[in-house]
């Protein structure tokens, strides 16, 4: 579904980011990716977003190779890829409810779908009471449980999870990724990167370990070892 | 297609009114754009009017001889007002010429006992011409002093005409003129240019709040268009909310003017001026606002949308 042939990022100062990465990830697969900060985890998911070229290799994503994608098919390659970020990154002046019904809009969704959808995940990451919330009335767990929602929302293939517990306490780490093992029990292909050893050993799935840009372990029933 | 219309429009509003501060700074900076136009209108109404009334005071003198024929000066007059460079012509025979004398000299006792002296009327009829425009005035004198029947009895009924005399305050009010009308229009560009510019930078600041919602909507899947719409929505409605405030804020600053520094313009009433030409009024800020708005949010939105 996702393969990584020989892909590296050298910038221009000379810097290499990403050396020689080649990796497969097969469909529903739940794949975390860890590594020390600076080791290339986040440029490795840009490479798959298309929000980095990479220097030399090639990223496919369902047989289409990402970065020959024209700039005005980009958005309608991303509705594919659900987003979680450990910022959270929701629109300020939209409420929990809008936040998850804009990316159905921007998708072209119909409103009666939109009307019947967006409660549905709003109860699914629990959060049917803060429906009309904005951001900053919302706790670090529940904004990132808005972000979730937003991310599986138009059912995408992926969701690609960049730290998404980085900034959350023990309980709330374990309701996100109680909801992530949800997501990807259903049929959706997760892959995270994490900072947290809890989270990755209590999963039990496949752990892609990186260091200085290269991926120097990848077990299919891993632990977080560094 | 409709229904991506409505939703932009929705929530263009909607941005327009949750973010307040950043809106009502927006909706400040453009309501002074909009003065800024509006007082230029005014100015320009002020301008011509005064040109008008300085024109209309203009005037050229033909003094006959007092025994010039009466029929002849008439004859001219008739003439004179068919030219198309001619705005109007005033008469005014011997009689009332010594009549206006003695009017002036009413309170000059020795002057008018030198006047009955005389016994006869030592004043000539006179033609006083108005030109359309002042540069035209040596066309008329040239007409005037080429006329065949006011010398056909060998010596010309012309005692003398003004111009000669005006002709050095005539050529420098004309000059004048011109260049307050070229410098009106100068500052009228500089002042729309310079209001652009603030308004521009003013609304690219607004955007610049929300670059990294842009680059979520992005990452989100929203095309380039769907993310811009709801900010030109948001900037034409500022636009005409801007026009709007200096609409209702000219009619009581134009009534007070109006009423009370009427006189001080050379009596012109802003606030009369202003409700004949309202339609146009509305129709030069609300169109202005609508384009600077969506112009200015276009641009504003376009570099975050770049790949």
């Amino acid at each position: 579904m996702i393969t990584f042939d020989g892909v590296s990022k050298i910038y221009r100062d000379g810097t290499p980011a990403l050396e020689d990465i080649t990796a497969t990830i097969q469909p529903k697969e739940f794949v975390s990716i860890v590594g020390h900060s600076g080791a290339g985890k986040t440029t490795l998911l840009k490479m798959l977003l298309a929000q980095e070229k990479p220097t030399s290799g090639t990223v496919m994503f369902q047989d289409v190779d990402v970065h020959a994608l024209p700039n005005s098919a980009l958005h309608h390659y991303r509705r594919k890829i659900g987003m979680v970020f450990q910022d959270f990154r929701l629109i300020p002046n939209k409420t929990a409810y809008e936040n998850i019904a804009f990316a159905m809009e921007a998708a072209g969704r119909h409103d009666d779908e939109i009307a019947s959808d967006v409660p549905y995940i709003l109860n699914l990451v629990d959060l049917s009471t803060k429906a009309n919330h904005f951001p900053n009335q919302l706790s670090g767990g529940e904004q990132q449980r808005v972000a979730i929602g937003r991310a599986i929302i138009n059912q995408p293939d992926v969701i690609i999870a960049d730290e998404p517990t980085g900034n959350l306490d023990p309980i709330n780490t374990y309701e996100v990724v109680e909801i992530l093992k949800k997501v990807n029990e259903l049929g959706t292909t997760v892959i995270i990167t994490t900072h947290n050893k809890g989270v990755v050993d209590a999963m039990g799935k496949r752990v892609i370990t990186m260091d200085r840009g290269r991926i120097v372990r990848d077990d299919p029933q891993g632990q977080y070892i560094l | 297609m409709i229904t991506a219309f409505k939703r932009v429009v929705s929530n263009g509003s909607k941005n327009f009114f949750r973010s307040g501060a950043v809106s009502f700074a927006t909706v400040l900076i453009m309501t002074v754009t909009m003065i800024i136009i509006g007082l230029l209108m005014f100015l320009s109404a002020l301008l011509t009017y005064t040109l008008d009334a300085v024109q209309s005071k203009v005037d050229v003198s033909v003094y006959f001889t007092t025994n010039a024929d009466e029929g002849t000066i008439l004859n001219l007059k008739d003439k004179l007002v068919q030219l198309p460079q001619v705005a109007d012509v005033t008469y005014t025979s011997r009689d009332q010429a010594l009549q206006q004398f003695r009017e002036r000299h009413a309170s000059d006792q020795l002057t008018l006992n030198a006047l009955d002296e005389l016994g006869t009327n030592p004043l000539g009829a006179s033609l006083a011409i108005r030109a359309k425009d002042p540069t035209q005035y040596q066309s008329i004198v040239d007409y005037v002093n080429n006329d065949a029947d006011l010398s056909a009895g060998g010596t010309s009924m012309i005692d003398h005409i003004n111009y000669e005399q005006n002709k050095g305050i005539i050529n420098r009010l004309t000059s004048v003129i011109n260049a307050t009308e070229q410098a009106g229009l100068v500052i009228v560009i500089i002042f729309a240019i310079a209001s652009t510019i603030i308004t521009l930078a003013t609304v690219r600041l607004a955007i610049y709040s929300s670059r990294d919602e842009i680059a979520v909507m992005r990452l989100v899947g929203a095309s380039n268009a769907y993310i811009r719409g709801p900010f030109i929505v948001t900037g034409i409605l500022g636009g005409v909310l801007s026009a709007l405030i200096a609409m209702i804020v000219f009619a009581p600053v134009s009534w007070y003017v109006g009423t009370n520094l009427s006189a001080w313009l050379g009596g012109f009433n802003l606030f009369t001026y202003y409700m004949s030409h309202i339609l146009e009024f509305a129709a030069v800020l609300f169109g202005s606002g609508f384009l600077l708005g969506s112009f200015a949010s276009y641009l504003g939105v376009r570099r975050y949308l770049r790949a």
